[in-house]
């Protein structure tokens, strides 16, 4: 022994905490995840370990999605849905950003908001369903409310987080400049929370999909909640999993869209 | 002589905090003359950079008087540039955008902007990155960019806090040659707070000295190095007197903060 500490085997390098991966090798990931998972369902199917009114095998779910695709219900039912989330979860991010603006940069109004938000925002969203059904009935309005209600609070936290990193420095900066509050607002403040702004709204827009179709569960008469509760009363297990598999979809890909525009919009944060 | 510039007196500030009161500025009295560049040096929170945000109008005081050009001081101005520690480009405008960013909210003429952001970029030698995002520079282009800011609009002082802090010794040194460079031909008043002696003694023609807790000025440097000055001064025997004579100063102010520290928890 001469004493030294022997040299530990380096941690190859791909396991190295925080070491970046090749795109090509992110997406490869990804996919056999996915793939393998789906081979997983397969095999458990085709073994017959579950009974298929439990679990439907991945060949009928896609004949089911192809049937309904071709019916016609697919496409409606998917654009009432996304027409719902759309316009509530617009009202909502309009309501909530001047909200949240606000009380992120002044803390008398903070402390008038703040903790009525964190109140109102433990009541569970579910529990408004039958109290919105009274107020405006089961058509779009009532789904507009609940997105509303489900999205709004948790935006107007989000976006007031979102203010308040903002460095204390560049308000600092437009003092110096001489520049109006107004002004640091909109010309500081606002353009340098845009990018954590951007991932509240993906955040938020992810919950928005889970209000949709909760409304729809509970009283509608279109929708993909709705034709999963239809699924569940007629045992179309296939059904159910049909519009499981297509709000997954729906989902994976406007995350993936609000990412990619995030790298477009915010092109400035790239390094060289 | 001439009235100084920047004249403060009295100059006392005190903090609230959970633990009590601190005492962070007691009677700072400090006069820094008409294109005079002066360093204020301290240990780590000694208040020093409390008295440039105080000068800078970005913090209150408690007592004193502190005037340019013989006004006093209640706001921020354009008439004060300000160089902060942390990096503040705007990061979705370009190095050109953000020395035009400042230039506009200043109310410089629209069809000179441009040219003038040029010429500053040049000036703190960044002719070619005028299109680069803050995000692609470096550290210490980053803070020539924001040099070239705080001068683009012609402020009657600069105030410097800390501004090579963040950087690496390397890059710090070229930065520390390019300010001398700049201020030998351009000549401006200047306070630059600072930890760092021989950065001190190397840029300034006087070198304040600051006290911990409460912060007073404890001894003032007249640093009598001719201009104009190059890197291969910090190894002269002058500068090293100067320089041992600050650090042996500094060093006092740390020894007594650690002995402190030490009857507090004995």
């Amino acid at each position: 022994m001469d004493g030294k500490p022997r040299p530990r085997p380096r941690a190859r390098h791909s396991s190295r905490l925080g070491v970046p991966i090749a795109a090509a090798e992110f997406v490869g990931i990804a996919a056999a995840v996915f793939v393998g998972l789906g081979l997983v369902w397969w095999l458990v199917t085709a073994l017959e370990l579950i009974r298929p009114l439990f679990l439907p095998s991945p060949g009928a779910v896609v004949t089911r999605l192809g049937e309904l695709a071709a019916s016609g219900d697919l496409f409606e039912d998917t654009f009432v849905s996304v027409y719902r989330i759309s316009v509530g979860f617009l009202i909502s991010t309009l309501c909530a950003l001047p909200v949240g603006i606000l009380i992120g940069c002044y803390p008398r109004w903070e402390a008038a908001v703040e903790p009525l938000v964190d109140f109102i925002r433990y009541m569970p969203v579910v529990a408004f369903v039958p109290l919105t059904i009274v107020w405006v009935g089961t058509g779009d309005s009532q789904k507009f409310l609940i997105i509303w209600i489900g999205t709004f609070f948790q935006q107007v936290l989000l976006f007031m987080d979102n203010v308040k990193a903002v460095p204390r420095d560049f308000i600092s900066l437009g003092r110096t400049l001489e520049m109006a509050d107004r002004s640091i607002l909109l010309r500081i403040v606002l353009p340098s929370a845009m990018p954590t702004i951007w991932d509240s709204l993906r955040i938020s827009l992810g919950w928005a999909w889970t209000w949709v179709v909760v409304a729809e569960l509970v009283a509608a008469t279109s929708g993909l909640g709705y034709r999963i509760n239809t699924g569940m009363r007629y045992f179309q297990t296939d059904t159910i999993f049909a519009y499981l598999l297509l709000l997954g979809i729906l989902g994976l890909a406007t995350d993936q869209t609000m990412k990619l525009a995030r790298r477009h919009l915010f092109r400035y944060l790239r390094t060289r | 002589m001439a009235r100084p510039k920047l004249v403060i007196r009295g100059l006392g500030k005190t903090y609230r905090t959970d633990r009590g009161e601190v005492v962070a500025l007691a009677g700072v009295d400090l006069d820094v003359g008409e294109n005079e560049f002066v360093a204020l040096v301290g240990t780590s929170g000694c208040g020093k950079s409390t008295l440039l945000s105080i000068v800078a109008g970005l913090d209150s005081m408690d007592r004193g008087d502190v005037r340019i050009d013989g006004e006093p001081i209640t706001a921020p101005g354009l008439d004060r540039g300000v160089v902060f520690q942390s990096y503040t480009l705007l990061p979705w405008l370009t190095a050109e955008g953000n020395v035009a960013f400042a230039l506009t909210a200043a109310g410089c003429k629209p069809a000179e902007v441009r040219d003038i952001a040029r010429q500053q970029l040049a000036l703190v030698g960044l002719d070619g990155f005028e299109a680069a995002y803050p995000n692609e520079l470096s550290g210490g282009m980053k803070q020539r960019v924001a040099i070239a800011r705080a001068l683009s609009y012609r402020p009657r002082m600069l105030l410097m806090d800390e501004p090579f802090g963040a950087l690496d010794a390397l890059t710090r040194h070229h930065m520390q040659e390019l300010l001398t460079r700049i201020w030998e031909r351009h000549r401006l008043t200047v306070l630059f707070i600072t930890h760092d002696v021989e950065e001190a003694v190397y840029l300034s023609d006087r070198v304040a000295v600051m006290s911990n807790r409460p912060g007073r000025i404890k001894m003032l440097v007249p640093i009598d190095l001719a201009r104009p000055r190059r890197y291969e001064l910090l190894s002269t025997p002058e500068f090293q007197r100067l320089h041992r004579t600050v650090l042996d100063s500094i060093r006092e102010e740390s020894i007594q903060v650690a002995q402190l520290g030490r009857a507090l928890e004995g």
